[in-house]
């Protein structure tokens, strides 16, 4: 089984990394190729001409795209080290917890930094109650999955990566230990597993690329 | 094992569609409960308080929202005619495809339900890229699962009916048979098996229950 895996990612995208966490959690093998975002290589636009975005996983030639996607192929065809629990309604609960954190959650944090007075103030409010949800079903758990860490840790771990960087920008806390005693010890346990420490883009990297779109960004 | 199936719905929810195709086609017995949406029962919002929408699968007093995680519960938990299939790369395939249908299919045929005049057009047009696009992932077969109907032909046919009533009601051509020949008849071959046909509520008064949707959408943007 020599075939080569090969992953399209950037040093920064929050959902290449995910893909990066599960292979190296499951030691697997496999080829990094760092993607220009703004000159994207024409094997990318091949592998996939109809988001044309990374990450992308290539083994025995076929593409798989889409991050949780992914994940769940990862974790069907390498079956060391399982990311999803066993239990249906368990794999359920992650899976959607995953598409919450995907569809609600990161858009409500980028509005609070993308936002300006008044609809900054209901943007915080929003991300607030969304993660409320989340500390709610960390509660009494070291990782989302359980003991060790499992695939809502991998789809979650963003927060541990990139909720810093946008305090930092925003000059305050968004999740506070007060509000948030499960998710703010989380976020440190989660940064400590060495599978995850050892691939996380460093923080003065990413504060001065956020610092730098928003610099950028059009004013409303 | 008398277990407990319950499915919070709509009826004229295509979300509760897909569940109610799911369950029937395993043969999977099931207490439907209707909920007025303007008016959510508290037992709903109890069982789906973070989205507060149906449909909701409560299976041995537990309970599941978010139809797509709910449709691969029930083909994980009843194994009988499987939804996705066997191998890893198929089944990212299926997933692959109903994720696109939700992120890019549905949302563009909404645009083109409330929009009018020219930015009609262009929804249209954005719609039936996405369409056109859908059709590749048949790849040349007749339904997403070949011979059998698959986990894509059930999460995404559902489109067949909501299109043709879009292109009634907003009277715009979205699945077009001299270019998606496929996908048409795709959807016209999915529609009339029997266990589907069965569940799809009666076309008029989708017609006139969208008609109604319509005028509330377009009303509450002006």
């Amino acid at each position: 089984m020599g075939e080569q895996v090969k992953l399209f990612k950037t040093w920064s995208s929050a959902f290449g990394l995910r893909i990066v966490w599960a292979l190296k959690l499951k030691g697997i093998q496999y080829e990094s190729i760092d993607e220009d975002l703004t000159n994207k290589s024409p094997l990318l636009l091949q592998y996939n001409p109809v988001y044309k975005k990374i990450p992308v996983l290539v083994y025995n030639g076929r593409p798989i795209v889409e991050s949780l996607i992914i994940l769940e192929y990862i974790d069907e065809t390498w079956k060391q080290n399982p990311l999803l629990p066993e239990d249906p309604h368990k794999r359920a609960t992650a899976r959607f917890w995953a598409k919450f954190g995907d569809d609600k959650v990161m858009s409500s944090l980028w509005q609070i930094l993308t936002e300006q007075g008044k609809e900054r103030e209901e943007a915080l409010v929003q991300a607030t109650e969304n993660l409320k949800f989340i500390e709610e079903e960390l509660k009494g758990k070291r990782f989302f999955g359980g003991e060790k860490i499992g695939f809502l840790d991998i789809a979650l771990g963003w927060l541990a990566n990139l909720v810093p960087v946008l305090e930092e920008i925003l000059g305050f806390k968004v999740i506070d230990k007060a509000g948030f005693p499960f998710l703010s010890e989380w976020m440190l346990e989660f940064s400590s597993v060495p599978a995850i420490k050892e691939n996380l883009p460093l923080h003065d990297k990413m504060f001065s690329k956020f610092r730098a779109y928003l610099a950028a960004a059009p004013d409303k | 094992m008398a277990a407990s199936v319950s499915l919070f719905g709509y009826w004229a929810s295509p979300f509760t569609l897909r569940i109610k195709w799911a369950l029937k086609l395993k043969g999977i017995q099931y207490e439907y409960i209707e909920e007025d949406l303007p008016n959510k029962s508290p037992l709903l919002l109890q069982y789906n308080p973070v989205h507060k929408k149906i449909p909701v699968l409560v299976h041995e007093g537990k309970p599941l929202a978010e139809s797509l995680v709910i449709m691969e519960y029930i083909d994980e938990v009843w194994k009988e005619s499987p939804l996705l299939p066997q191998d890893p790369y198929g089944r990212a395939k299926a997933r692959f495809w109903s994720n696109f249908a939700d992120d890019k299919c549905v949302p563009s045929v909404m645009r083109t339900f409330v929009a009018e005049g020219e930015d009609k057009e262009k929804a249209a047009e954005e719609a039936r890229e996405h369409l056109k696009t859908l059709e590749s992932g048949l790849e040349g077969k007749q339904l997403f699962g070949g011979e059998k109907i698959n986990f894509v032909d059930v999460a995404v046919g559902w489109i067949g009916i909501w299109a043709r009533i879009v292109e009634k009601i907003a009277d715009v051509n979205l699945i077009d048979a001299k270019t998606m020949p496929l996908l048409d008849a795709w959807f016209a071959k999915f529609l009339e098996l029997p266990t589907i046909k069965e569940c799809v509520p009666p076309w008029d008064k989708l017609l006139e229950h969208n008609r109604g949707f319509r005028n509330i959408l377009t009303y509450a943007a002006t």
